[in-house]
């Protein structure tokens, strides 16, 4: 320990405020960061969670995913195609 | 080589591969920066013309190095995204950015509060402090950038544009303290030399700094998790993922 006392490790010689000011900002924004990054994490997935119920409500899970999977797709056919030129 | 490059373009081989990594890089980061943050906090001894203030030393030179470790990370990053397309190094750009610009704040505050006591003023406009305020500058325009676009692939090739230009910066970081005059110290580690501090100083600074680094590397990996999760949205194995709850792990091995 390179401190006699606790107080002094605290006041570091009057530069305490300083040194301790650093150690709490830095502190506090790698906090911010992780939480950011989580609060990202949630919101994603819970965007994605509640779209997969809005596409099929009341559904298992396996139907649920081969459902959305699924879907409605337009196939252009030959058929369509002569209906538009004519 | 050619093979890990091509899997590398697989979102959920990374996604996996992300996952088993994240807790390594967690928790021994948090070990090694932890302890070098007592170490150099309460253990190591007093500067003998700083006195206690040289302290902020062991959270200041890890994260101003972070800070322009990430951005050529970044300019790498944005090389590969303009050459070969990789969506997965756009990814990176955009998860690292907002952690770079957290981590140069982080290097101008506690620059700045170790420069009141120790050369009585808080800023000066010199080299090395404006240089790292134009880094911050950039960080901000990447991000700002990334969210500019409503298409993601001109977004991408934007944001490798401007990442790639700021790289000039660096040097600029890197040589400030030796081409002009300045208040900034120069370099505690330079790769040719021993470093100029005794061992009970450096040792816990350098622990302090592969700490951060690991501890950057778990947080990135996990923001690029995230927007993988929600790029791939539409895929099987992300609603496979999505309704287990998100989590960073995947359940079944194999791609």
């Amino acid at each position: 320990m390179a401190f006699d006392s606790f107080s002094a490790f605290i006041i570091m010689e009057g530069h305490g405020p300083y040194v301790w000011t650093c150690y709490g900002v830095f502190f506090l924004l790698m906090a911010l960061i992780t939480w950011l990054s989580v609060r990202d994490r949630r919101r994603v997935v819970r965007t994605q969670q509640r779209e997969q119920t809005v596409a099929s409500p009341g559904q298992t899970d396996t139907v649920r995913n081969e459902r959305t999977g699924g879907g409605f797709q337009r196939i252009p056919t030959s058929q369509s195609e002569s209906i538009s030129k004519s | 080589m050619w093979q890990f490059f091509h899997k590398l373009g697989s979102p959920k081989w990374f996604y996996g591969i992300a996952g088993r990594f994240m807790p390594w890089l967690l928790g021994l980061g948090l070990v090694l920066s932890l302890a070098g943050i007592v170490w150099g906090l309460a253990f190591a001894p007093q500067d003998y013309l700083q006195g206690n203030s040289y302290r902020i030393i062991f959270i200041h030179v890890p994260t101003a190095f972070l800070a322009q470790s990430v951005y050529m990370m970044m300019a790498v990053a944005g090389v590969i995204t303009l050459v070969w397309k990789m969506k997965l190094a756009d990814v990176f750009v955009r998860a690292a950015a907002p952690v770079g610009a957290i981590l140069t704040v982080l290097a101008l505050f506690t620059g700045a509060v170790w420069g009141k006591p120790t050369w009585g003023t808080w800023w000066i406009w010199d080299a090395r402090l404006t240089s790292m305020l134009i880094l911050l500058f950039l960080y901000l325009g990447i991000i700002g950038l990334s969210h500019a676009y409503s298409d993601e692939k001109t977004a991408a090739r934007a944001v490798a544009v401007l990442t790639v230009v700021g790289v000039v910066n660096i040097p600029i970081i890197k040589y400030s303290v030796n081409w002009w005059n300045t208040l900034h110290q120069p370099a505690t580690f330079k790769l040719t030399e021993k470093p100029t501090m005794v061992p009970e100083m450096w040792v816990p600074l350098l622990l302090a700094v592969l700490g951060t680094y690991l501890l950057f590397g778990w947080v990135s990996l996990y923001r690029m998790q995230t927007e993988v999760l929600r790029r791939e949205r539409r895929t099987r194995w992300v609603k496979d993922v999505i309704a287990a709850g998100g989590g960073s792990q995947l359940k079944s091995g194999g791609a």
